[in-house]
C-alpha cells in the first residue's frame, strides 16, 4: 500500500535580508552588502524583498570586530529587553535597533530570513550555519545550495547545542542563515572568497524565489555536522597559550581526528595528542576571533538531518 | 684576487617582536626568548623586545599610530608628553634602549620580526644597499627573498645593521605553528651566523639575488567614494615574488571585468594583498631583481671600533 507522501505547507518568505558586517573586518559581507546598497538588481527577485544591510557600521568604520562587546553574541533575550538607557554597550543598542527594525525575534512580524556574511581564518571552505534541526525551509534550501553549487562543495554546520549556541543577529529572523567563508585573514578581500559568498547567495535567493512562485520541493536530506565541543588552547596560569594548532591539524577542518592524532604543538616542540574516545570532525581550526573566547577548535559529528517535502501556504 | 671585507664583531643583537601587535609569530617568539635566562655564557649579547607591548596586549596592530613609522629623525627628536600619541613616545622609548640611531651605543644589529598576510615566504628587508652583514646572513638562511627597502628610513632601524624578517602567509590575530618555526629558525640561524662571524669564520663570497622596491599600486577606487572596486585577482594572489609581465591580470572587478598591469616593465609584485596596506592605499607592491655580488667576509678580531 503507497502512502501518500507528507507535505509541509508553509508561509511564503516575502521579506529577506542580507546582513553584512556584523563583525567589521570580515570584509567579503562588507564588500558585497555596499555593493548591494549602491545597485541592488543582482539581489532582486520576483516575489520578495531582499534588503542589504550593515549590522555593525561603526566596527566597519574601523575595521574591527566590534567596539564593545561581540554584536553576533548580543541577541539574548536579556539585551533585547534592556531598557534605553545611558551606557549601554554599543552592540547591545545595535541589537535592540535590529530586532526592532528586522523583529521582534520570536514574533510574527519579524523577517522571513536573514543571511548573515561571515568570514574565518579557518580553512573551512563554503559553509551555511543552522541553528535548528527542525526548521524545514532552511533545510530544503540547504539543500538547493548544495546541489546548485557542484563540483564546489558546500558544508552545513548545525549548532544546537544547548551551551555551544549563542544569540546571532539572524536569529531575529524566522529563518536565520549563516554564511561563512574562509580562509580569508581579517580585513583583507580575497577575490575567490567573494565570488564564493556571492554565488551561495545567488543560489538562496533563487531557492526563495521558486518557493514563493509554488514550487513544491520533495523530500531530501542533508548531511550536517553538529557541534559537539569546543576545545581551547593549552594554556599557563596566567591565561596565556602554552602551544599552538598542530601542523597536522592546522587547516583540516572537517577532515576526521581520531584518538591519537597530534593536536596540538607546544612553543618548545612537544606535541599534544587528541584523546578523545569517539572520532570527531573539527572546525574552526585556528579562528583568530576565537583566541580571547577560549577556542582552538570545535569538534563535531556527522549526522543526516531529514525534511519532508514543502510548498508555499495556500491562502 | 676577490676582496675580503674585514668588520667588526657583532657584539650586541637586539631581536624585536610586537612592532605589530597582531602579527603574532614574533610576539610568542619574544615571550619564549625572555622565559630563557641569560647566564653569561652566550658568545653573543642578545637583546629581546617587546616593541609595541600595549599593541600586543590588545592584539592589534596599532594603539594610535604605527609604530613602524615613528622612527624618522624627526619624530625620534619631536619633544613628547603624556598626550603623545602612546607610539610616538615608544619609539623614543626604544630608541634610548637600543640606540640612539647612528651612535656608538647602539646595539650592532637588529632583527625586527614580522608576519604579512601575503604568500611571501621568509623575506628579509635591509634598509641599506651595501648591507654585507645582511646579505651574508641572507645566504646563510639559504636564500629567502632579500628586500631592499632603501627608501623606508622610517622604520625601526636605530643600529648600524638592521634587519626586519617578514614571514607569510599569516592572518593577524593568528599565529600558525609552521610559521612560527620558521621564524625560530631564521633567528637561530642568524645567530649561528653571527657566532661563527664574531670568532673569526671567513664566509665566502657570492651572490645574492636582491629586489628593489621601484613603485606601490593601489586598488582601483570609485572617483567619488574611494571604496575599492576590485580584489585582487586570483592570476596574482599569493604570486609574491613571481615575475609580472605587461598584460597579466592585476585586479577582478566586482562588476567582472579584468584589470590588467599597464606597465611596460616586468616586475617583481611582493606584499599582495597584505591586510595592513589597505589603508595605506597598496594592494601590491612592485620590485626589480638584481644580482648582488658580496664579498668574502671575516671580522676584524674582537677590538671594537
Amino acid at each position: 500500500m503507497s502512502s501518500r507522501t507528507n507535505i509541509s505547507c508553509l508561509q511564503e518568505a516575502k521579506r529577506v535580508a542580507i546582513f553584512g558586517g556584523t563583525h567589521g573586518n570580515e570584509m567579503s559581507g562588507i564588500t558585497l552588502v555596499n555593493m548591494w546598497i549602491q545597485n541592488s538588481a543582482e539581489i532582486e527577485r520576483n516575489g520578495l524583498v531582499v534588503k542589504p544591510f550593515i549590522s555593525n557600521p561603526r566596527a566597519v568604520e574601523k575595521c574591527t570586530r566590534y567596539i564593545d562587546t561581540d554584536l553576533n553574541r548580543a541577541f539574548t533575550p536579556e539585551n533585547l529587553s534592556a531598557p534605553d538607557v545611558e551606557g549601554l554597550p554599543y552592540e547591545v543598542q545595535r541589537a535592540k535597533e535590529i530586532n526592532r527594525m528586522f523583529g521582534p525575534k520570536g514574533s510574527s512580524d519579524a523577517y522571513d530570513a536573514i543571511f548573515d556574511l561571515h568570514n574565518t581564518t579557518s580553512n573551512m571552505g563554503s559553509t551555511l550555519i543552522l541553528e535548528s534541526s527542525t526548521d524545514l525551509f532552511n533545510l530544503q534550501m540547504v539543500h538547493y545550495i548544495k546541489k546548485a553549487m557542484v563540483p564546489h562543495t558546500c558544508s552545513v554546520l548545525l549548532n544546537e547545542h544547548p551551551q555551544l549556541k549563542y544569540s546571532t543577529t539572524r536569529s531575529v529572523a524566522k529563518h536565520p542563515i549563516g554564511l561563512e567563508v574562509g580562509p580569508q585573514p581579517q580585513g583583507v578581500l580575497r577575490s575567490n572568497v567573494f565570488e564564493s559568498m556571492r554565488t551561495i547567495l545567488k543560489h538562496a535567493l533563487d531557492f526563495i524565489e521558486l518557493f514563493n512562485s509554488g514550487v513544491e520541493f520533495p523530500p531530501c536530506t542533508v548531511d550536517v555536522f553538529r557541534v559537539q565541543e569546543r576545545m581551547d588552547y593549552p594554556r599557563d596560569t596566567n591565561g596565556n597559550i602554552t602551544a599552538m594548532v598542530h601542523p597536522h591539524l592546522q587547516d583540516c577542518d572537517w577532515e576526521p581526528l581520531n584518538r591519537g592524532d597530534p593536536m596540538f604543538l607546544t612553543f618548545d616542540g612537544r606535541t599534544v595528542l587528541y584523546e578523545g574516545a569517539n572520532t570527531v570532525y573539527p572546525t574552526f581550526i585556528n579562528e583568530a576571533a576565537y583566541y580571547e573566547k577560549q577556542q582552538a577548535f570545535m569538534t563535531t559529528c556527522r549526522e543526516i538531518l531529514a525534511a519532508y517535502a514543502i510548498r508555499k501556504a495556500c491562502k | 684576487e676577490e676582496p675580503v671585507v674585514a668588520m667588526p664583531t657583532v657584539s650586541r643583537v637586539a631581536v624585536c617582536g610586537g612592532t605589530h601587535g597582531n602579527e603574532l609569530a614574533g610576539i610568542y617568539l619574544v615571550r619564549e626568548m625572555l622565559k630563557k635566562r641569560a647566564d653569561g655564557t652566550e658568545p653573543v649579547s642578545v637583546v629581546t623586545v617587546m616593541s609595541n607591548p600595549r599593541a600586543a596586549q590588545l592584539c592589534v596592530r596599532y594603539v594610535e599610530t604605527d609604530l613602524n613609522r615613528c622612527f624618522t629623525r624627526a619624530a625620534l627628536s619631536a619633544p613628547v608628553s603624556e598626550t603623545s600619541p602612546y607610539e610616538m613616545i615608544r619609539s623614543q622609548e626604544l630608541n634610548a634602549l637600543l640606540g640612539p640611531k647612528a651612535s656608538a651605543q647602539a646595539v650592532d644589529l637588529l632583527c625586527d620580526l614580522h608576519n604579512t598576510t601575503a604568500n611571501t615566504g621568509l623575506c628579509l628587508i635591509t634598509y641599506s644597499d651595501r648591507d654585507w652583514i645582511c646579505l651574508h646572513i641572507c645566504k646563510h638562511l639559504q636564500f629567502p627573498y632579500m628586500l631592499d627597502i632603501c627608501y623606508a628610513k622610517a622604520y625601526l632601524c636605530p643600529t648600524s645593521v638592521s634587519i626586519s624578517m617578514e614571514i607569510g602567509p599569516q592572518p593577524h590575530g593568528v599565529v600558525r605553528s609552521v610559521i612560527f618555526s620558521a621564524m625560530q629558525e631564521g633567528v637561530q640561524l642568524m645567530m649561528d651566523w653571527i657566532c661563527q662571524f664574531n670568532s673569526g669564520t671567513l664566509f665566502e663570497g657570492g651572490w645574492v639575488d636582491v629586489y628593489t622596491m621601484v613603485k606601490n599600486i593601489d586598488y582601483p577606487r570609485d572617483s567619488e567614494t574611494h571604496v575599492i572596486t576590485a580584489a585582487v585577482h586570483p592570476n596574482l594572489q599569493d604570486r609574491d615574488f613571481c615575475l609580472l609581465h605587461p598584460g597579466d591580470p592585476m585586479f577582478l572587478c566586482f562588476s567582472g571585468e579584468t584589470l590588467r598591469y599597464r606597465g611596460k616593465e616586468a616586475l617583481y609584485p611582493f606584499f599582495i594583498n597584505e591586510g595592513a596596506y589597505y589603508e595605506k592605499g597598496v594592494a601590491l607592491s612592485l620590485a626589480r631583481k638584481r644580482r648582488v655580488q658580496i664579498p668574502s667576509q671575516h671580522t676584524l678580531g674582537l677590538l671594537d671600533y
